[in-house]
């Protein structure tokens, strides 16, 4: 009797007990396989558009060709992956060390009131959007750099570069600076414990200790700039160039046509669907990807081998 | 085997309530070995090389620290001999680590902490304002409760110290002999590469103590440094305490009465209230204490 009743205490809610686990189980599934499921879709179905343009267009010609003339049908794709690569590069020269700087301010300098003002401040740059930059390269960096002695065309890489840098700086601080943050004070009581200033400790110490995270900011910062649309569509002009080595300033005077703004002259011209020229812009993406993604991966090694973890 | 002459009578004793005095001293050598206030329960070790006093190298003059409006030390006069190894015990929350933090003036790195009084190092006030804290440190070594070695190889975890302090000469030798000191060479000769955060507890924190020495401070101030450990790791660690008192002077937090007893030649009691209540050889300390407060402690009575 007393047995039955406590094996009636251990079974009776477990019915609709187990129920409710299974629904919380197959719901989160469901959200974890959609954002799954999505991204497959996207890339299958930019395989497949880019396939009917490779029907279409010679595939070896489209990723070797140094000419891009999509009105005149001429498919070659490297100027537009020169350009994303000039404009990623410069960005990167202007954004990682001011933004890593920033985050080393933020983490180890800053006194509290002055990082609850300039935390804020940094996230609100983070948050304009990008095609007010687009519009501040534009109307005036370019004049000021020009004025500066540069001898720079209206719609010219440079100005659109260096506004991709200045965007992309709030994260490559923000998340450095959470990664710095993390790093256990232990740590730097061992630094300052062995008489290194506060500079050989953010150096030496904190920086090595959190450079895991740091990297990610830059990975992030940097797919990000590969991807940028609006600043370099209207900054750095429309017009396709191959990368001239011989010249290197040229490349970055002049206007210059990315990948993604190829992608929007595709949409906004006049190509009807069907036309190669319409079909490029999935070409084009699926190149775009492929670049993002080997950029990631050899950064995740990167990383990794120069990881020191703390614990 | 008792100590002679107590530091107190060359300086001059600092502390206004005199307990530890010269002739409390002497009494207590001739009394402690039958009429000992308390059980020998203590193991106060001989320590040979201890057997005459040495000049204060440390010497604390009415320090009081402050965090925010909350006093963490009051009026702490102590006077810590070169060459020895000086304890502070006391119970949780008694300013012991605050004590220890301000000779280096690790308390600078808390903005709300604030120290008054002098502080005395080779005879220099540390807390003027031509002292460089930097410096400071170059000279006070110092290993911390937990071990926290840096994510870095073993190599380089010692070498850091000689890195920064521009020692640049012969680090491979310096190296080396730091771990010989901290008799950790023999277990990672081979591994010199390999991360430091590899290492079990108690081989991370003699790393940490053979970082601290690589660099030849003068001073060793160890904050609970057997505290995390595991009791094999803890009496190595200690063996090490007492061997490393022949070159520098070691000051040692604990709130393990034992490990006070077994390893220093002096003992400050810090009780509730930031109060450093009594100061004086080990053997006295332990065997026949001035202060009733800190009888009460020690026997276990109180805190």
């Amino acid at each position: 009797m007393g047995n039955e009743s406590f094996d009636a205490d251990l079974t009776r809610s477990a019915h609709g007990q187990i129920a409710k686990e299974r629904l919380y189980h197959w719901l989160l599934f469901f959200c974890a396989a959609l954002t799954v499921f999505v991204t497959v879709s996207i890339v299958v179905t930019l395989a497949v558009d880019a396939v009917a343009f490779f029907r279409q267009v010679d595939a070896l010609s489209f990723f070797t060709g140094t000419e891009w003339e999509s009105s005149r049908g001429t498919f070659g794709v490297l100027p537009l992956v020169t350009a994303t690569l000039v404009v990623t590069a410069v960005s990167a020269i202007v954004a990682i060390p001011i933004g890593t700087a920033a985050a080393v301010y933020l983490s180890e300098y800053a006194s509290d009131r002055m990082r609850s003002v300039l935390k804020p401040a940094l996230e609100i740059l983070a948050g304009i959007p990008t095609v007010v930059y687009g519009y501040l390269a534009l109307v005036y960096l370019t004049p000021w750099l020009r004025k500066g002695g540069l001898d720079l065309s209206m719609f010219n890489l440079l100005s659109a570069s260096i506004m991709v840098g200045i965007m992309i700086i709030p994260m490559v601080s923000s998340i450095s600076e959470d990664a710095m943050s993390a790093v256990p004070d232990s740590l730097r009581e061992a630094g300052y414990g062995l008489g290194a200033t506060k500079f050989e400790v953010s150096t030496g110490v904190v920086i090595p200790a959190a450079v895991s995270g740091i990297f990610s900011s830059y990975i992030l910062a940097l797919s990000r700039a590969i991807g940028e649309t609006m600043i370099v569509v209207m900054a750095g002009g429309m017009q396709a160039r191959m990368l001239d080595l011989t010249n290197p300033f040229a490349n970055l005077f002049n206007s210059g046509q990315t990948m993604t703004a190829a992608m929007v002259h595709a949409v906004t011209s006049d190509a009807t669907g069907g036309t190669p020229e319409f079909y490029s812009m999935f070409a084009i993406g699926l190149t775009l990807f492929f670049v993002t993604f080997s950029m990631n991966l050899l950064s995740n090694r990167i990383a990794a081998r120069y990881r020191e973890e703390y614990q | 085997m008792t100590r002679d002459t107590p530091l107190e009578t060359d300086g001059g004793d600092p502390r206004a309530d005199g307990s530890g005095t010269a002739v409390a001293d002497s009494a207590a050598q001739t009394d402690s070995s039958d009429e000992s206030l308390l059980d020998s329960s203590f193991d106060v070790e001989d320590r040979s090389h201890a057997s005459e006093d040495t000049d204060a190298i440390v010497e604390a003059r009415d320090i009081d620290v402050y965090y925010g409006d909350e006093q963490a030390l009051q009026s702490v006069d102590v006077a810590i001999p070169e060459k020895r190894v000086t304890a502070m015990i006391g119970p949780s929350g008694c300013g012991k680590s605050t004590f220890l933090r301000s000779i280096n003036r690790m308390n600078d790195l808390i903005d709300a902490a604030r120290v008054e009084g002098e502080l005395l190092f080779d005879g220099k006030n540390v807390y003027d304002d031509d002292v460089d804290p930097v410096a400071l440190r170059r000279k006070i070594g110092m290993v911390f409760q937990s071990p926290n070695p840096f994510p870095k190889s073993i190599y380089d975890n010692v070498a850091y110290g000689l890195e920064v302090q521009g020692k640049t000469d012969d680090v491979d030798e310096k190296v080396h002999r730091a771990l010989e000191r901290a008799a950790l060479l023999d277990e990672v000769e081979d591994q010199l590469d390999e991360s430091g955060l590899e290492l079990s507890g108690g081989q991370q924190q003699r790393l940490c103590i053979a970082r601290a020495i690589a660099p030849d401070p003068e001073v060793l101030l160890m904050d609970e440094p057997a505290s995390a450990l595991d009791p094999v790791a803890t009496s190595k660690v200690e063996d090490l305490i007492e061997e490393l008192a022949e070159d520098y002077t070691v000051v040692i937090v604990t709130h393990n009465m034992q490990q006070a007893a077994r390893i220093s030649d002096k003992t400050a009691v810090f009780l509730t209230g930031g109060e450093l209540v009594e100061f004086d050889d080990t053997a006295k300390i332990f065997e026949n204490p001035e202060s009733q407060r800190v009888e009460d402690y020690i026997t276990g009575k109180f805190g």
